[in-house]
């Protein structure tokens, strides 16, 4: 089959691989219709996650057609179209059993290797690096489903791809995004990162009662998707002296209830701080750059969340942790639960509370996801989302 | 009582010996300290000259290689120089030897290197190497002597816990233990049936039941040897413990326990395993099997997350790396063990080594 491998810092090829197998009883095999690059997977692009191998194959946002089940598997047939969510849970284990599937204790055979970086290890992510299991992505035109029970979720016939795929990763992570901040009537909600987690975190805030969300991102059209789309007031943090006075001033200086960090270990940033940070993270001093972090922490109310879903992968400096301890700020953070997030968010779509599909900016062939890559890294041609057919 | 005092007597000059051989060792630790951090340093600084100078092509893959083993050699560097017992960084060095070797093993097989140049970084690590393991040998002995003579400054213990204490002498005493979703009943009888150990206890080459108290065993060890010995069961507490030891006569001398205990409100069964085992080799064949990821603890931390895996999912986990044998991507394997596909085809499946 043709599969989207990894073969080096900012280096993707379209390779022919073999095909699948199943490996264990509770297996399947699906025969994947569209897939899509996501803002973690730039991380692995720019080489910033450890323990890839040349030839890995890439991608964990992936839907299709079963085409093959193991003979434990009770609830997926051949012929069923399923969406598969991106973190990979046994369902048995007792994180499993409490909803919690991206720290499923079962499903990373390498669980040893992020043991020495993490202390304990989280589930295993398709297509995300050895450490997080070895095992292959989704931007292929199969992969193999393990613990096909557990994960995937049936779509009903007549619903486009478009709309289902982002059940995937996108949609739960950014809505988890906004579970966290705990979000009650009246809320302030400010978004760090306006990329597609970002839209789908403003939305989802939106969706679960809060009064105002403010976006904050430096390109203008993701500004303004935030605003259109997504009924949030902007702020753009290369026109602004400072990040967290502007949103003092917008929320009668006591700052918003909640922050959700939807941008991660490759931060951006303004001035000398953001020279500083990058340096750092050239020389290898520090693995993330959390200038989102530190703004998101600096600009909450006391008291308020700061809700982490931007991907971070190790150690960060100059954390501002006086202000956590001493204005009653509460951190949550994870990678989303998407297995607990799906069936409730498949239902905002069927009830047309939201059309995920509004993100797709590009549509290319599996076979240009090499151009997909670069498109999305570079931010050209306003590329928001990529979307690829196998 | 006259036996006491000739082990005591050579045991004092056996100490006085060896002190001169720590020191040794602990100024050689320093060296080598200094020396992995400059090196380091270097590495990271400046990757391309180092690579240029190894013989190694200078592009990003061998500069990343080069940075990656800079920071080690800065990271062990630190370890020796920092810590007041450098033993376990010195031997660090050693599996960082190793590893280099196999780079450079690596570098041997392309033909994009200067051959002149590689032999040379050959040489060496080699030269190196033989500094670190002599090194690690002094800190080692250094370190079990001051462990013994820690035994012989309590004057009062009785004959027969000495005899104890020779027969363990080397021995690795391990205790691990992970919680699992299922009553401590369906654990102990999946345990108690020897038939179901090689499923999680991949390290094992054959378990074969004797009789219902005996089983013999055969263990791989390092660099292809096996050891073998026959075990029986020592205590039999339905639904809570088993405990064995290895029968008299064995090579491997070898004991331990298992025990199952309820945690309250479905926080499910912490199992915990309590072994020890005489390493063929004493304490630097368990150092030198460390290196190599066979070490006892690392052992029985596997074999009880492989439990975990079988019965709370019924099978092992399986990416597509598992098979591998060597470092492999992330992609199907293009073929399968026999005894996989022939599990999978029959439906008879076994949880069969990985």
């Amino acid at each position: 089959m043709r599969a989207t491998c990894w073969m080096g810092t900012k280096d993707i090829q379209v390779r022919n691989v073999p095909d699948p197998k199943i490996l264990n009883p509770d297996d399947a095999i699906v025969r994947i219709t569209s897939t899509a690059i996501c803002g973690s997977d730039l991380h692995l692009y720019n080489g910033f996650i450890p323990s890839m191998e040349k030839g890995d194959i890439m991608g964990h946002e992936f839907m299709g057609e079963v085409v093959e089940v193991g003979r434990d598997v009770k609830k997926l047939k051949v012929g069923d179209r399923v969406v598969v969510p991106f973190p990979i849970a046994c369902g048995h284990c007792m994180n499993c059993e409490s909803h919690l599937y991206s720290v499923c204790e079962n499903s990373n055979p390498n669980a040893w290797m992020a043991e020495k970086l993490w202390g304990y290890s989280p589930a295993a992510i398709y297509g995300y690096s050895h450490m997080l299991g070895g095992y292959a992505g989704g931007q292929a035109e199969y992969a193999r489903v393990p613990y096909a029970d557990v994960g995937p979720i049936k779509i009903p016939d007549g619903m486009p791809d478009e709309q289902v795929l982002f059940l995937s990763d996108i949609f739960p992570t950014g809505y988890m995004g906004a579970d966290n901040c705990n979000i009650k009537r009246g809320d302030t909600i400010a978004v760090w990162g306006c990329g597609p987690v970002g839209q789908f975190a403003i939305k989802s805030a939106f969706l679960l009662g809060a009064e105002r969300v403010i976006a904050i991102d430096r390109f203008p059209y993701r500004l303004k998707m935030a605003s259109e789309q997504g009924g949030a007031e902007t702020i753009n943090y290369a026109e602004v002296d400072s990040v967290p006075e502007a949103l003092r001033e917008m929320t009668g200086g006591r700052g918003p209830d909640a922050c959700i960090d939807a941008v991660g270990m490759e931060a951006h940033g303004m001035g000398l701080i953001g020279a500083y940070d990058r340096a750092k993270q050239a020389m290898m001093l520090e693995t993330d750059r959390i200038i989102a972090l530190r703004e998101a922490i600096l600009s909450c109310r006391n008291g308020g969340t700061v809700s982490v879903i931007g991907v971070y992968g190790g150690f960060v400096d100059k954390f501002p942790f006086g202000a956590v301890v001493n204005r009653s700020l509460t951190i949550k953070a994870g990678q989303a639960h998407v297995q607990h997030y799906m069936k409730p968010l498949l239902e905002h779509i069927q009830k047309g509370d939201i059309d995920p599909s509004f993100v797709i900016t590009h549509r290319l062939n599996l076979n240009d996801a090499a151009s997909g890559y670069s498109t999305f890294l570079n931010k050209q041609d306003e590329c928001m989302k990529v979307v690829l057919r196998p | 009582m006259a036996r006491q005092n000739t082990g005591a007597g050579e045991n004092r000059g056996a100490i006085r010996n060896r002190g001169r051989s720590g020191e040794n060792g602990e100024r050689l630790a320093q060296g080598l300290g200094w020396f992995s951090l400059g090196l380091g340093l270097a590495q990271i600084a400046a990757p391309g000259e180092m690579a240029r100078l190894i013989g190694v092509p200078d592009d990003d893959e061998n500069r990343q290689m080069m940075r990656a083993v800079g920071m080690r050699e800065v990271a062990s560097g630190l370890g020796i120089l920092s810590q007041p017992h450098p033993e376990g960084w010195v031997w660090a060095r050693v599996g960082g030897d190793v590893m280099d070797l196999s780079l450079l093993g690596g570098a041997w097989a392309s033909d994009r290197t200067d051959k002149e140049r590689v032999a040379a970084a050959t040489v060496a690590v080699v030269g190196v190497m033989a500094l670190d393991l002599l090194c690690g040998r002094q800190l080692t002995e250094h370190d079990a002597d001051d462990a013994s003579a820690g035994r012989q400054g309590v004057g009062g213990r009785d004959h027969a816990r000495s005899v104890e204490d020779q027969r363990w002498s080397g021995a690795v005493h391990v205790r691990k233990s992970i919680t699992i979703n299922r009553p401590p009943e369906e654990l102990y009888r999946f345990w108690r049936d020897f038939d179901n150990l090689p499923r999680f206890m991949t390290h094992m080459e054959e378990i074969r039941k004797l009789d219902d108290k005996r089983s013999h065993w055969k263990a791989r060890g390092v660099a292809g040897f096996t050891v073998e010995w026959d075990a029986e069961i020592t205590e039999d507490v339905p639904n809570e413990r088993i405990a064995w030891a290895s029968v008299a006569g064995s090579s491997v001398h070898n004991a331990g326990s298992v025990t199952f205990k309820q945690r309250p409100a479905n926080r499910g069964t912490v199992v915990e395993v309590e072994m020890r085992v005489d390493p063929p080799g004493g304490a630097i064949g368990a150092k030198i099997a460390k290196l190599f990821g066979k070490e006892p603890v690392q052992q029985v931390a596997d074999h009880l997350r492989a439990f975990k895996q079988i019965v709370e999912t019924g099978h092992l986990t399986r990416s597509d790396t598992s098979f591998a044998l060597v470092r492999h991507p992330a992609r199907p394997p293009s073929k399968l063990p026999e005894a996989v596909e022939a599990e999978l085809r029959t439906g008879t499946y076994q949880g069969a080594k990985s």
